[in-house]
C-alpha cells in the first residue's frame, strides 16, 4: 500500500507543477463571474440558472481534467522510460496501475472539492443557505462517476498507442453514455431482433454514468435527497465497474513488453 | 562462494514483425553466476544480448526457456530486487521533481523508515555532489548532473547488488571517474556489481572478472588478469580476438 501511497503522490505532485490544475483557477473565476451577474437581475429562476450552468462547467471541466491526466499517465512513463528504475525496484505493474488511478482519482477529488466550496460560499452569499448534505451528495456520486472514468481511461491507455486517441476516444464514449445511455432500452424497444438484442446487451454492459449525475434532483430543481441506500448502492456499482475496467488494465499491462 | 546472480540455460527469444520471418534470439544457452563481492563487466558488441539479459534480470522480460535468480530468488518474483540498485544507460526520471522529492519517493517504495532516508538521501546527495542542486526540478539538471542522480537512485536502498548499464555514457573524464571511484568503495564494502560496458579500459581497470556475449551466446568467461595472461594483450584486443573483428584492409 505504501508502495501505491507513493505513486500516488508522484501522480498528485505531476498534476499540480505540469499547470493542469490552474485550469480550476480559470474555472472559479469564470463561475464567480456567472454569479455574480445573479446581482443585476436579481430573480430566484435566474439564479437557479446560473447554478445549473456552473454545475455544468464544474462536471465537463472535472471529466477533462480525469480524462487529460490518466491518459499519459501509463504512456508518460514507457515513453520517458521512467518505468525501469521504476520496476527495477521491488513494484508489480499492478501497483503501477493502481497507483496511478489512486493519484488522478485523489487529484479529481481535490478539484471537486475546491470547485463545489467555491460554489457553495457564492451560493451562500446569494441565497444565504447551504445544504451541506446535498452538495455532500453530489460531490460523492460525481467523484465516484470519475472513478470510472481514470479507471476506464487507464484501460484505454494500455489499448491505444497514442494518449490523445484515447482521451478523444473516452471522452466521445464517457460522453455518449452518460447522455445517451440511458435511452437504449427504448432504442431496441424499437428495433428487431437480433438488433434489439444486441442493443439490449449494450444497454446492461455499459456502465450507467447518468445514475451520479444527481444536479437536477439535489441541487437545482429539487431540494430532496437521494435516498443514502441508492447512494451506497451506486457507490457499490461504480466501484465494480472501475475494480472490472482496473483487472482489464492490469491484465494488458502484465503482458506489455518493456523493450529498451 | 554465494552466487548472486545466477542465470541458467538462458534463451530470450523476440517475435519479429513480418510474416514469415522466425524468432529472433537474442540470449541463447546462456549460463552466469556472479560471486557476492565481485565487480564482473559483462561486455560484448551492440545486439549481442547484453541489455537483454538484464532486462530478464530486472524482470522486464520473460525468458523463452532457463532460469535467472538473483540471491537465489526467481527474477519474476519482485521480491528479488529488493536488495538491488539499476542505473539505466539512458537516464529518465521524474522531471518535474527534485532530486530530494526522487530519492524520497524511491526510499518510500523501498520501505525505508523516514529518519533514514533522510540519512541517505544527505549522504547520497553527498556522494554524487549534487548537494546544492537538491532543491532544484531534474528538468534543469546537465545530463551529467542527470546521470549522478540517476547514480544516487540506484543506491538509495543502500543495494547488495548495483546492476549499471554503460554507467559511464555521456559522461565526461571527471564523470568518469567518479563513478569508478563509487564502483571501486562499493567494492571495498563487499557489495557486488554487475556493470555492461563499452570502455574497455575501463572495464579492465574495475573489474574482476568479465563475460564476453556475441550474437546471444557466451563467447569468454574468466578473470580479467588471466585473460590478459592467457592473450598476452589488453582487455579491448582479447575483446576484438574472441569476437572476430576483421580489421578492414585500407
Amino acid at each position: 500500500m505504501n508502495t501505491v501511497l507513493a505513486l500516488s503522490q508522484v501522480v498528485i505532485k505531476e498534476l499540480y507543477r505540469r499547470k493542469d490544475f490552474y485550469v480550476l483557477f480559470v474555472l472559479t473565476a469564470l463561475i464567480t463571474l456567472v454569479m455574480g451577474s445573479a446581482n443585476f437581475f436579481n430573480d430566484d429562476k435566474i439564479v437557479r440558472y446560473l447554478k445549473e450552468l456552473c454545475l455544468l462547467l464544474i462536471w465537463i471541466s472535472a471529466l477533462f481534467i480525469a480524462v487529460g491526466a490518466s491518459a499519459r499517465q501509463i504512456p508518460a512513463e514507457r515513453e520517458n522510460r521512467t518505468i525501469f528504475p521504476l520496476l527495477a525496484k521491488p513494484v508489480t505493474r499492478g501497483q503501477v496501475v493502481a497507483g496511478k488511478f489512486l493519484g488522478c482519482w485523489l487529484a479529481c477529488g481535490i478539484a471537486l472539492l475546491m470547485f463545489y466550496g467555491f460554489l457553495g460560499a457564492v451560493s451562500i452569499s446569494r441565497e444565504h443557505e447551504w445544504l451541506v448534505l446535498n452538495y455532500f451528495q453530489a460531490l460523492w456520486l460525481q467523484w465516484i462517476f470519475l472513478a470510472i472514468v481514470i479507471a476506464l481511461v487507464l484501460w484505454g491507455s494500455i489499448v491505444f498507442t497514442a494518449p490523445s486517441s484515447n482521451a478523444t476516444i473516452c471522452v466521445v464514449l464517457v460522453i455518449g453514455i452518460w447522455g445517451l445511455g440511458r435511452y437504449l432500452n427504448h432504442v431496441a424497444l424499437q428495433e428487431r431482433e437480433p438488433l434489439r438484442s444486441v442493443i439490449y446487451t449494450i444497454y446492461f454492459l455499459i456502465p450507467h454514468l447518468e445514475w451520479f449525475d444527481v444536479r437536477d434532483k439535489v441541487m437545482i430543481h429539487g431540494r430532496g435527497l437521494v435516498p443514502w441506500v441508492d447512494c451506497f448502492l451506486a457507490t457499490l456499482y461504480g466501484a465494480a465497474y472501475t475494480l472490472l475496467f482496473l483487472f482489464a488494465t492490469w491484465l494488458g499491462f502484465r503482458r506489455k513488453a518493456l523493450n529498451t | 562462494m554465494t552466487a548472486i546472480v545466477d542465470i541458467k540455460d538462458l534463451r530470450v527469444e523476440y517475435r519479429k514483425g513480418a510474416l514469415g520471418q522466425g524468432p529472433k534470439v537474442a540470449v541463447d544457452g546462456l549460463n552466469l553466476r556472479v560471486h557476492q563481492g565481485e565487480v564482473f563487466g559483462f561486455l560484448g558488441p551492440n545486439g549481442a544480448g547484453k541489455t537483454t539479459t538484464m532486462n530478464v534480470l530486472l524482470g522486464f522480460v520473460n525468458a523463452t526457456s532457463g532460469t535467472a535468480c538473483l540471491f537465489g530468488v526467481n527474477v519474476n518474483e519482485p521480491i528479488a530486487r529488493q536488495r538491488i540498485g539499476y542505473l539505466p544507460e539512458l537516464t529518465y526520471y521524474y522531471k518535474f521533481l527534485t532530486a530530494e522529492e526522487l530519492l524520497r519517493f524511491y526510499a518510500r517504495v523501498f520501505g525505508i523508515p523516514r529518519a533514514e532516508t533522510d540519512k541517505r538521501i544527505d549522504e547520497l546527495l553527498k556522494l554524487v555532489e549534487l548537494q546544492d542542486a537538491r532543491k532544484r526540478p531534474i528538468k534543469s539538471y546537465s545530463k551529467g548532473m542527470q546521470q549522478r542522480v540517476g547514480l544516487a537512485q540506484a543506491l538509495i536502498n543502500d543495494p547488495d547488488l548495483l546492476i549499471l548499464d554503460e554507467p559511464t555514457s555521456g559522461l565526461d573524464p571527471i564523470g568518469r571517474m567518479k563513478v569508478r571511484e563509487i564502483i571501486q568503495r562499493l567494492k571495498n564494502k563487499g557489495k557486488t556489481v554487475f556493470f555492461s560496458s563499452h570502455e574497455l579500459g575501463e572495464v579492465e581497470t574495475v573489474c574482476d572478472r568479465v563475460a564476453i556475449l556475441h550474437q546471444g551466446k557466451l563467447v569468454v568467461e574468466g578473470r580479467v588478469d588471466e585473460l590478459v595472461a592467457k592473450y598476452q594483450t589488453n582487455l579491448e584486443q582479447v575483446f576484438l580476438k574472441v569476437v572476430g573483428y576483421q580489421p578492414a584492409q585500407v
